[in-house]
């Protein structure tokens, strides 16, 4: 199963320890929110993507089931 | 385009040619009342239990798209509210948030009783028992001719489902559908995070048939004379009528109904025509897209050909900006409108619009810094669809559309630090808002 790292950008704030989580696919824009590569995540990067979603103090990370045929954009 | 001859329609005669909408508001200057308007339009029989699927379908036979800006099939909205499981509610959006727009305004203040039989119609094919029509709260005359023409109908013991008037914040996002979803629910009147989608879930939690003013003068017009009159005026694409806001350069501003396809020149000439040389027109609003001069005289007024142009209606409204309007100086000052009318929930809309609104407005005053250019581009892409609306994104494509049109303004800036419209009487004009409310 392949899945989808998203990012509430109401909830979200712009702490970026997401960023430092998971430099594998999230990046910081010029003011410190998170853009996030729309690949489909699976297997070794799966355990990045858990942290930095725990870590996240607003909670606004969250990972959903790709679409089939979901690619990168 | 409306020059066809007012003639006395029989009851039920249906207009020919144009106007559609405002066939019988000609003589009026105020709302066309329940006598005059029953004159010209039945209604089925109402309320029902169940979805008329015949309804539906007759929408879906006619090819209406929403009018509002997003140009959604409306059968294809209604059919979703129907699979929600639970009785729908339906919502007339009268929040015309946008600044250049006031064809929705217009239409509840004199075709009150056309958007209240629009939005019966569709409550019966959705089966919806309960209706809400919003409106601004700053839109007197739309709210009083809404109530009045409600009155009128109970006076005349019509029997209709449950109505209600709501008075919504005048601001531009309080449109978004979730936002008004939000506020008719008990919130603020901003954009909330989706899914759900407020036709799965809406007000009160049920599945919320929501669409534009004049998408439901559309379909009670659909209803009464049947989809193959409706297909009469209009592209096959994009059947039907609009309504277009036309203003700036124009020596009548004001709506006026057309085809849609009607040459983008007609729609200005409608409006009375220009006062100096076209320099760029904007298609859409605020929310929408600069066009050249070039591809103005050669535009049509359809999502087909605008889109070519990298352009659309929108909510159909026009503003031509003058030959010694400097187009620049004109985007900044929306752009700067619109970062204030941001709900400032999301960070790249906060940051994204004022760092975008200030370089624009530097770059319009002369005060140039090495980058400037590259950093708005670059900031364009950064905010695209990273809102929990689509308002940056507009934004973003107001200003890249600004970027191209105006190119050669731009290299004069920077060359000598400003132009030759420095002095120039703004053209495009902002509300003012006496405070910021949300509720």
């Amino acid at each position: 199963m392949r899945y989808l790292l998203k990012v509430d950008p109401i909830a979200c704030d712009g702490r970026g320890i997401c960023a430092e989580l998971f430099p594998e696919r999230i990046d910081l824009d010029d003011w410190g929110f998170p853009i996030i590569d729309a690949t489909p995540i699976d297997g070794s990067l799966m355990s990045h993507a858990k942290r930095a979603i725990a870590a996240c103090p607003v909670l606004a990370l969250r990972l959903e089931h790709a679409p089939p045929g979901a690619v990168r954009r | 385009m409306q020059q066809i001859p007012a003639t006395e329609s029989r009851v039920g005669a249906a207009p020919h040619g144009l106007p559609r909408l405002l066939a019988s508001s000609r003589n009026h200057a105020h709302a066309v009342d329940l006598r005059t308007h029953r004159s010209t339009m039945q209604i089925p029989p109402l309320p029902q239990r169940r979805p008329r699927f015949d309804l539906i379908d007759a929408v879906d036979a006619a090819g209406l798209r929403g009018r509002g800006g997003g140009a959604f099939p409306t059968a294809t909205k209604m059919r979703a509210v129907t699979e929600g499981g639970r009785s729908p509610i339906l919502v007339v959006n009268g929040a015309e948030g946008e600044p250049a727009s006031s064809k929705d305004r217009m239409l509840m203040a004199r075709m009150p009783h056309l958007v209240i039989d629009g939005a019966l119609i569709g409550a019966a094919a959705v089966g919806a028992n309960e209706v809400i029509i919003c409106a601004e709260r700053t839109s007197i005359k739309a709210l009083n001719a809404l109530e009045v023409a409600v009155g009128e109908r109970v006076q005349a013991r019509e029997r209709f489902v449950p109505i209600r008037i709501v008075a919504i914040p005048p601001r531009f996002v309080a449109g978004e559908e979730s936002a008004l979803v939000h506020f008719l629910n008990g919130g603020e009147a901003k954009p909330t995070r989706v899914p759900p989608r407020v036709y799965q879930k809406g007000v009160k939690g049920r599945p919320t048939f929501l669409s534009n003013v004049e998408t439901f003068a559309h379909l009670a017009q659909i209803t009464q004379w049947g989809p193959s009159w409706f297909r009469q005026l209009g592209t096959d694409a994009e059947p039907g009528t609009m309504l277009a806001t036309v203003s700036g350069d124009v020596t009548r501003p004001g709506v006026c109904e057309m085809a849609i396809g009607t040459p983008l020149t007609d729609a200005i000439g409608n409006a009375g025509g220009t006062n100096s040389p076209i320099q760029a027109v904007l298609i859409g609003g605020y929310y929408g897209t600069w066009l050249g001069a070039a591809d103005a005289a050669a535009a049509t007024m359809s999502n087909a050909d605008l889109r070519s142009r990298d352009s659309g209606l929108g909510c159909g409204a026009v503003v031509v900006l003058p030959a010694g309007a400097c187009g620049l100086r004109e985007t900044a000052r929306v752009l700067t409108w619109m970062s204030t009318e941001s709900a400032g929930q999301c960070g790249p809309c906060v940051h994204g619009l004022g760092a975008l609104s200030s370089t624009l407005t530097a770059l319009a005053a002369g005060q140039i810094r090495p980058g400037m250019l590259d950093d708005l581009h670059r900031w364009a892409g950064l905010i695209d669809k990273r809102g929990a609306c689509s308002f940056p994104d507009g934004a973003a494509r107001l200003l890249r559309s600004a970027l191209q049109v105006f190119a050669g303004d731009i290299t004069l800036h920077l060359r000598h630090r400003s132009c030759s419209s420095a002095m120039a009487r703004p053209v495009l004009r902002l509300p003012k808002r006496e405070e910021v409310v949300w509720r």
